[in-house]
């Protein structure tokens, strides 16, 4: 099922060296075309259809169409992600639309603070993580 | 079409104390970890492959978080893998994982994943029950279980939430994105130690040598070693992430690192084509498959796994075994397997109101956009909808991995104060490697951990690397062989381009070189039909082994001759280079293995009987660097929490 991009949506990032989708695509897949500074997917029989990229185009140029080797044509689940929900689109072959609406995240992007209120690291030669210190770890009975 | 200074790569050379390679759960845990005990006496640098926030087999979401133990203790914990994967598996590295990884789902929820929670009233979504009084996980707060071990979450950012984490730990600065390392390099001077890893980036024209005196090998599982049943476009859109390409067995095995339970595998039985996750529909939702005839296939074959007692007697009949009963349905007739989503939503609907069961069929379909979304587009194409219509379910390919419902990998020390003497060797989830650690799927013999028990064993790892590298202050690495002739085998695949490409008059088609893509079918096909594919119903014998070692051998020689038009291919080359490495170490494995551990995963039909009397051991493999042979080795197997089976302990 792979990624494709909308010609008349893509802005090739304005002109940056890399674009967004070429960025998170976990499989290295999209690719810019600098002649037409348009991205396309040069792999699409290695997509896993993720949507990274497609959550990730600030145009929402980016859908993915079903793999038609087996899937017949017409539907599509679209995403709209926010920085704490996502929005989904589902619309079936016969023309029915679904949305549905999840949380992805309950705090801000950004704001986590690693080892902000958390133990300092504790006794290196025992096997508790610095966020155990004082606990009894359990051994098997 | 190849860039233009494409062939002329800059050498970039860096020293680190640790070097974590891979940027998944495991390497996550690992820098979170690791960077607290290390505090600014050492540096960490992490390597991954692609972008952290959408990197290894969580990129996409998950839609449960799989192992979090609540009211169970670690023993149940041990009991429960050990029964899933027939009885071979190290309880102290099992129990390691169960006794830590509680406090680690906790960090996540404080992080800002979204968790459900059972309220008065109902479950209510991740995002929701702090508005109702709610309490996080580590207050009390009650999860939606799923099963014993699952809670439900709303995952789809569970990745970029861990990573986060992690790339403020370490700081950006020691992070290098795109950067794909591809070989370690053992020491000049001090024998079996790792000094340093080479790798290239996917971007920018440039080579990489680290220097490190650790490193944590976290590359991931093996995905297309087989032919998978997708084809065309859809090859692609496999079940465990493309791109997970076994470079973590293929790295440790090429510099003499021990592996374990290689022979094993895992066949996830999915939503068909799309490879939509079941959990959910059996254990949430309470969903019932059959064969084509209604008829519940583990209880009507409930006979014929009595051959592989006492693990059809365990808690939950193992994985394989569930296989090894849908395969008989398949192999009669009495295909195709069927989930019944219908009777199992009409049933939770009748004590339900209607804004109830909108919210129960977006629970649904949030199963798949969460984790899988492919598996929503099958069914928006087919007009499926769950309520209406059921949906096939098929055994898909074999996978290797250790994190998730498979415990191929490599052989680790244990913890010093619960594995036995044999299982430790001073410093926690290293390899037989010195300074050559590993966590997550490159752990082997464990399984079962999922997305928080590889974070959980990164800081396991993260923790004891850090005493590591304390511990051998004076240890300065020196890279064993000629750096310039290793980057220059690197970059191989890049010169028998140039050197060849005008030879023909179509680039794809040339007698010098084989394109990545060809030998990873090549591959695939060999794995498919000599070694337990889908081609065979997952049949082999110690012949079709014997002819897949000498197509296997060929295909090694060939590999030398790859080609890379661009970086792109290159990292592809690499790739299947290294899935190469991992589907032979799986060929030696069941060769080995002269019984049928894992029925419904593979079959060896010359020895179809599980044999507990001479098979209840691991099996270990090793490559020795130097000779370049393969010697595989029986070690004895044992329980450090006592199993029970129906009644009868074993």
């Amino acid at each position: 099922m792979p990624t494709f991009v909308h010609t008349d949506k893509c802005d090739g990032c304005k002109g940056g060296q890399v674009t967004a989708c070429m960025y998170i695509c976990p499989n290295d897949l999209m690719k810019l075309d600098t002649t037409r500074m348009k991205a396309f997917n040069q792999e699409p029989e290695q997509c896993w259809e993720c949507q990274c990229c497609v959550k990730a185009c600030p145009q929402q140029a980016i859908e993915v169409r079903a793999f038609q080797d087996w899937v017949p044509m017409g539907g599509a689940a679209i995403p709209l992600r926010t920085d704490n929900a996502i929005m989904w689109t589902i619309k079936f072959r016969d023309g029915e639309i679904k949305r549905f609406k999840f949380p992805v995240r309950t705090t801000p992007v950004g704001s986590i603070d690693p080892y902000g209120n958390k133990p300092q690291a504790g006794d290196l030669k025992d096997q508790r993580f610095f966020t155990e210190d004082g606990k009894d770890l359990p051994r098997p009975a | 079409m190849s860039e233009p200074s494409f062939g002329n790569p800059e050498i970039v050379e860096i020293d680190t104390d640790i070097l974590l390679v891979g940027g998944g759960m495991a390497a996550c845990g690992a820098a979170y970890e690791a960077k607290r005990w290390a505090g600014d006496k050492l540096k960490i640098t992490l390597v991954d492959k692609a972008a952290m926030d959408r990197s290894g087999a969580v990129a996409m979401g998950l839609s449960a978080i799989n192992t979090y133990l609540g009211e169970n203790t670690p023993e149940d914990y041990c009991r429960y893998v050990s029964a899933d994967l027939m009885g071979i598996t190290r309880d102290d590295l099992v129990y390691d994982v169960g006794r830590h990884v509680d406090g680690t789902v906790h960090l996540f929820e404080e992080w800002g994943l979204p968790i459900w929670k059972e309220m008065e009233g109902g479950r209510v979504d991740g995002a929701s029950w702090q508005k109702q009084g709610g309490l996080p996980l580590k207050d009390g707060g009650k999860p939606v279980r799923s099963g014993r071990w699952q809670i439900m979450i709303n995952g789809e950012g569970y990745k970029t939430i861990v990573a986060e984490a992690a790339k403020k730990a370490l700081g950006m600065e020691n992070i290098y994105e795109r950067v794909f390392i591809v070989k370690y390099l053992l020491d000049a001077n001090e024998p079996n130690r790792i000094a340093g890893a080479v790798g290239f980036s996917v971007r920018e024209h440039k080579l990489y040598v680290f220097r490190a005196k650790a490193i944590l090998n976290v590359a991931g599982g093996a995905v297309n070693v087989f032919r998978p049943r997708s084809t065309g476009e859809g090859m692609g859109r496999v079940w465990y992430p493309v791109w997970n390409a076994g470079s973590t067995y293929a790295m440790a095995a090429e510099v003499g690192a021990e592996l374990t339970m290689m022979e094993n595998r895992f066949v996830p039985t999915r939503f068909k084509d799309g490879y939509g996750p079941v959990g959910a529909w059996f254990l949430l939702f309470k969903s019932k498959a059959t064969n084509a005839f209604g008829e519940d296939y583990v209880v009507k074959n409930a006979e014929m796994l009595k051959d592989f007692a006492p693990y059809d007697k365990a808690f939950v009949v193992p994985s394989c075994l569930r296989n090894h009963a849908m395969l008989k349905e398949m192999k009669d007739g009495r295909g195709p397997i069927l989930m019944d989503t219908p009777t199992a939503m009409k049933k939770l609907a009748e004590t339900l109101t209607p804004k109830e069961v909108k919210h129960l069929e977006a629970e649904a379909w949030e199963d798949f956009l969460d984790m899988c979304i492919g598996q929503a587009g099958v069914w928006a194409g087919l007009n499926i909808r769950p309520e209406q219509q059921v949906s096939e379910l098929i055994p898909t390919e074999p996978y290797l991995l250790g994190s998730h419902s498979g415990c191929c990998g490599i052989w680790v020390s244990g913890p010093e104060d619960v594995a036995p003497p044999e299982w430790q060797w001073g410093y926690n989830r290293m390899t037989t490697v010195n300074g050559l650690f590993t966590a997550g799927d490159g752990v082997g013999a464990s399984g079962h951990k999922f997305s928080s028990g590889s974070h959980t064993e990164g800081r396991i790892a993260g923790k004891s690397m850090v005493k590591f590298v304390l511990e051998h202050a004076d240890y300065k690495p020196a890279l064993k062989g000629d750096i310039k002739e290793i980057t220059e085998e690197i970059y191989r695949p890049v010169r028998n381009y140039f050197e060849h490409k005008d030879k023909t008059t179509a680039e794809d088609v040339n007698p010098y070189y084989i394109t990545p893509r060809m030998f990873q079918m090549r591959l695939q096909k060999i794995m498919d039909e000599y070694v337990a594919g889908v081609a065979t119903y997952y049949q082999t014998n110690g012949e079709m082994l014997k002819r897949a070692t000498h197509y296997l051998t060929l295909l090694k020689e060939d590999s030398a001759n790859m080609r890379a038009k661009d970086l792109h291919e290159l990292m592809r080359a690499w790739e299947n280079y290294h899935r190469l490495w991992t589907g032979e170490a799986h060929m030696r494995h069941i060769h080995f293995r002269e019984e049928t551990r894992y029925p419904g995963f593979y079959y060896r039909a010359d020895y179809p009987q599980l044999d507990d009397a001479n098979w209840k051991v691991f099996v270990n493999s090793r490559f020795d660097p130097e000779t370049k042979t393969w010697a595989l080795k029986k070690v004895p197997h044992k329980d450090l929490v006592p199993k029970t089976y129906g009644a009868a302990k074993h």
